[in-house]
This record gives structure tokens, sequence and C-alpha cells, in this order.
């Protein structure tokens, strides 16, 4: 099973457990969630205004099938029963849900190994656009080199 | 072609997309962004920094020197910045 969802409805993650646990053949299911931080500013040593909403933009169309890709070659690469990924977009809040990997295989190596890949990956590969509110002041988030490689850290 | 724009490229520019016929010369993703610029104050602005803009060409991510000839789609976008922090 591959199921991929790019939504603006909070993310439920025990509905999402239990469709990749009916898959058969299962022995393993890894998990990944990602929340929204309320980090404070870069450079400011903990002291500065923190995340009040954390907004994301993506390319309609091209993220689903972005997602569905590497879901794809994640379930080759690794032999799964069953990938799945949630991503939320549009206004969050600190301690919201913003992305959940699920992978299943029959052990849990390759299930762990798989949810490390897609997390990795989609971050780099996906055409998402964040943008934080501070002190009601809105930002775009730059890119980070660090997650480029990460994600070539696998090829 | 129709023209999509994200993030701050879509708020600098003003619009999130365009329709545009672009002239004969126009081969690559960066003659496009060339001829671009010379549209609009706003499209000088939001396109001057190329090196921090990105493109898809009918929904596949492509650098400068992709074609665009025949593409139905192009997007121009930043970098992109995944799903958390």
């Amino acid at each position: 099973m591959i199921r991929i969802v790019v939504g603006v409805e909070p993310i439920d993650l025990p509905a999402e457990q239990l469709l990749v646990e009916a898959v058969p053949g299962a022995g393993a299911v890894a998990s990944f969630t990602g929340l929204v931080r309320a980090d404070a500013e870069a450079g400011t040593g903990g002291e500065g205004r923190r995340v009040e909403v954390l907004e994301l933009e993506h390319y309609p169309g091209v993220t689903q099938a972005a997602l569905t890709r590497l879901a794809e070659e994640a379930r080759t690469r690794w032999s799964l029963t069953a990938a799945t990924i949630v991503h939320r977009v549009g206004p969050m809040r600190p301690g919201e849900r913003i992305v959940l990997v699920l992978a299943a295989a029959p052990h849990r190596a390759a299930a762990l190994d798989a949810c490390a890949y897609l997390i990795d990956r989609l971050k780099t590969d996906a055409p998402f656009w964040k943008r934080e509110t501070r002190g009601g002041e809105a930002r775009w988030v730059d890119a980070r080199d660090g997650d480029t490689v990460r994600a070539a850290a696998w090829e | 072609m129709r023209l999509l724009y994200f993030a701050w490229v879509r708020e600098r520019i003003g619009l999130a997309e365009e329709e545009a016929v672009p002239p004969a010369g126009v081969g690559t993703v960066a003659d496009l962004i060339d001829w671009l610029s010379t549209r609009s104050d706003a499209h000088r602005e939001a396109l001057a920094d190329r090196w921090r803009l990105r493109a898809a060409v009918d929904g596949d991510f492509a650098g400068p020197e992709a074609s665009v000839a025949g593409a139905k789609e192009i997007a121009i976008f930043p970098p992109v910045t995944g799903g958390m922090t």
C-alpha cells in the first residue's frame, strides 16, 4: 500500500497506523512524526521571538507526484508492505503535527531505514515553502544546506 | 504557457499565476527568467537574485539550462524548505 495525503486537516496518527497495520505481511512498522516547533529566533540565545504560526505553501499536484515517487522508491528498495506520507499544508501552530511517515516491512531494519530515508528525502525533494510568523511579523524560511547533505547521504 | 509563482516570488510579483507567450529567442529557463524580468518592475525585483530561484517545467524540477520549448506550465520559486525544521 502506498498512501499519500497532502492537506490542511490535522494529522490523525492512530488512524494512519491502523491502515498500515491492516496490510498483510508486516512484522514491523516504523513511524516518524514531525511537530511544529516554537523555536526562538536564531542567534538570540533563546531569548528571541518564538514562532506563533507556521504556514506551509506547496505546488499542488507536483507535491502529490513527488511524494508518491519517493514512497514507491522506498517500497521497492526495502520491500515494504506499506508506506504512508501525510503532510500538512496551510497555517499551523507550534505543537501540531506537520508530517507523518510510516513504513511497514516484515522486519524492523527495513522499516526503520525506509522511514529515515523518506523523512530525509522529502525535506529536499518535495515542493514545500515555509513561512513563520513571530511577533506578528511573517518571514519566509531559507533553505538549509544541512538538509541537502542529509538527503545526498542516501545516494 | 502558464506561469506559476510560489512563496516570496509570488508575493513580490504580486501574482500566483499568469499566461505568457515568450518570443522565439526564449529557449531555456534562464532565457525565460531574463524575458519575464522585463515585464514589470515587480517582476524585475522578484527575479533579480537568480541564484535564489528554482524552476519546474511541466511539474519536473529543472535547472537554468533546461528547455522550455513546448512547455505548458513553468513554475518559478525559491529553494524548497521541507516539511519541518
